[in-house]
């Protein structure tokens, strides 16, 4: 089946060796919300370093304790400072969460498959994400203003469950203040003294300013909201083929050996994580994948 | 009401109605303004209106004892509220509170129910519209439901 692997991707993923673990240093761990924190990593060495296309992943390893992959969060342009965020919510991550300035982490990668920037040049370009899915598409966001003449409207909604999990708060204030890019955030439940929208993020879609004929549509959160998130752009007028989605799975190697990662004929970790909805929609609802 | 005409025309809510539909229904409307904080109607109300918004932001929200009032749903330019007004026994469910300054377009539901028994086709039409809004909510009810950001 073909990817969205892109020659640069390839490259950069191949100019290493792909399972050697490179030693990194936190810079800083940062709370986002109640339940999420970023963490900023420097190479050891200070020529090390690598570069990274947005929507990929590296396997951040906390000695004696575990692996886990993280998208990849920071600005591609600025590739000597890694920034990954995650939730805590397992042994790894609960133990990363508490590492402090100085202390050292692995890292393998980057690995997968990258969101298709350059497709939208010269297009509408319109990201959809919910919950925790706006990290892995932070790195669009930095990509497309970085290059802004290159692109048409820009247009970010976001979802979250809750005013409180609202993730990159006063990132998404400054983009906000934006002419350039169009920003729109809704909450599941409204609480406190909330005075934004409230419903599902999947209610932003019909209003969204974007031009559905010439429009690329990335999307990132739980694989259900990005079903529904598929069928709100299909009724504006948006094809499959140009919609990207990215998928989770239980990652492992990194490399497409291990199997863990498999969902039908693909690996996840080598294929994806960012598939074309069109190649991966057959696979989309099969409840034994 | 050529002006009002025209209005109702240009909203998304009745994109593909025929002219002479229109100007049916656009005898039964009526400009209003809502300031922030009035409520355009309270639970338990008559059901007597919809509204088509224009301009500005409203939230559909319900009163729960010791919590207060829960919001359960943003609306604004483009949008539909309300379609009690379209079964029996013709009571809102939910609060419709304004937070800011809010244009909409009312319509008399006892004017339309009577326009709709004359007029079947016009009904039906208005009804398919409406069938279609109150899909899309009870979808995206659904999915607020599923919490689907907690294990994500």
């Amino acid at each position: 089946m073909a990817t969205t692997k892109t020659k640069a991707a390839a490259e950069h993923t191949c100019t290493c060796d792909a399972m050697a673990v490179r030693p990194y240093r936190i810079q800083r761990v940062l709370t986002e919300t109640y339940d999420t924190f970023s963490v900023e990593l420097t190479p050891e060495d200070p020529h090390a370093g690598f570069h990274f296309l947005p929507g990929q992943f590296n396997m951040l390893y906390v000695y004696g304790v575990g692996e886990v992959p993280i998208s990849i969060s920071g600005d591609p342009a600025k590739p000597k400072t890694l920034v990954h965020t995650t939730r805590a919510v397992g042994t790894v991550t609960k133990r990363m969460q508490k590492l402090k300035t100085g202390d050292a982490v692995g890292v393998r990668g980057p690995y997968g498959t990258a969101w298709p920037v350059a497709e939208g040049v010269g297009k509408d370009v319109v990201v959809v994400c919910g919950g925790i899915g706006l990290a892995p598409l932070r790195p669009v966001i930095y990509h497309l203003l970085n290059n802004r003449a290159q692109y048409g409207k820009v247009v970010l909604l976001y979802g979250a469950r809750t005013p409180m999990d609202i993730l990159y708060w006063k990132m998404l204030e400054k983009w906000r203040s934006r002419f350039d890019i169009e920003v729109h955030i809704t909450v599941d439940r409204g609480a406190g003294d909330w005075m934004g929208n409230v419903g599902v993020v999947t209610n932003l879609i019909p209003k969204a300013p974007f031009d559905p004929v010439n429009t690329v549509a990335m999307v990132c959160g739980p694989e259900i909201m990005m079903r529904f998130t598929a069928l709100a752009l299909a009724k504006r007028g948006v094809q499959d083929e140009q919609i990207y989605v990215s998928m989770e799975r239980n990652m492992k190697c990194g490399i497409g050996l291990c199997g863990h990662c498999q969902m039908g004929p693909l690996f996840v970790c080598k294929d994806g994580p960012v598939f074309r909805l069109d190649l991966i929609k057959p696979l989309f609802t099969k409840r034994e994948i | 009401m050529e002006n009002l005409e025209r209005i109702i025309t240009d909203h998304p809510f009745v994109k593909g109605l025929p002219p002479e539909h229109i100007r049916l229904i656009v005898g039964c409307a009526a400009n209003v303004v809502c300031k922030e904080g009035e409520f355009l109607f309270r639970e338990g109300e008559p059901a007597d209106k919809f509204y088509l918004i224009r301009q500005g932001r409203l939230m559909i929200e319900s009163h729960i004892p010791h919590r207060g009032a829960i919001s359960i749903q943003t609306l604004g330019e483009g949008d539909l509220v309300g379609w009690s007004w379209l079964l029996p026994p013709y009571r809102f469910h939910f609060d419709a509170r304004i937070c800011e300054t809010t244009r909409l377009i009312g319509f008399d539901g006892k004017c339309l129910r009577e326009k709709f028994d004359k007029d079947p086709v016009l009904g039906y039409e208005i009804m398919k519209k409406f069938a279609s809004v109150m899909a899309d909510c009870l979808d995206a009810t659904r999915l607020q439901m599923l919490e689907v950001y907690g294990d994500h």
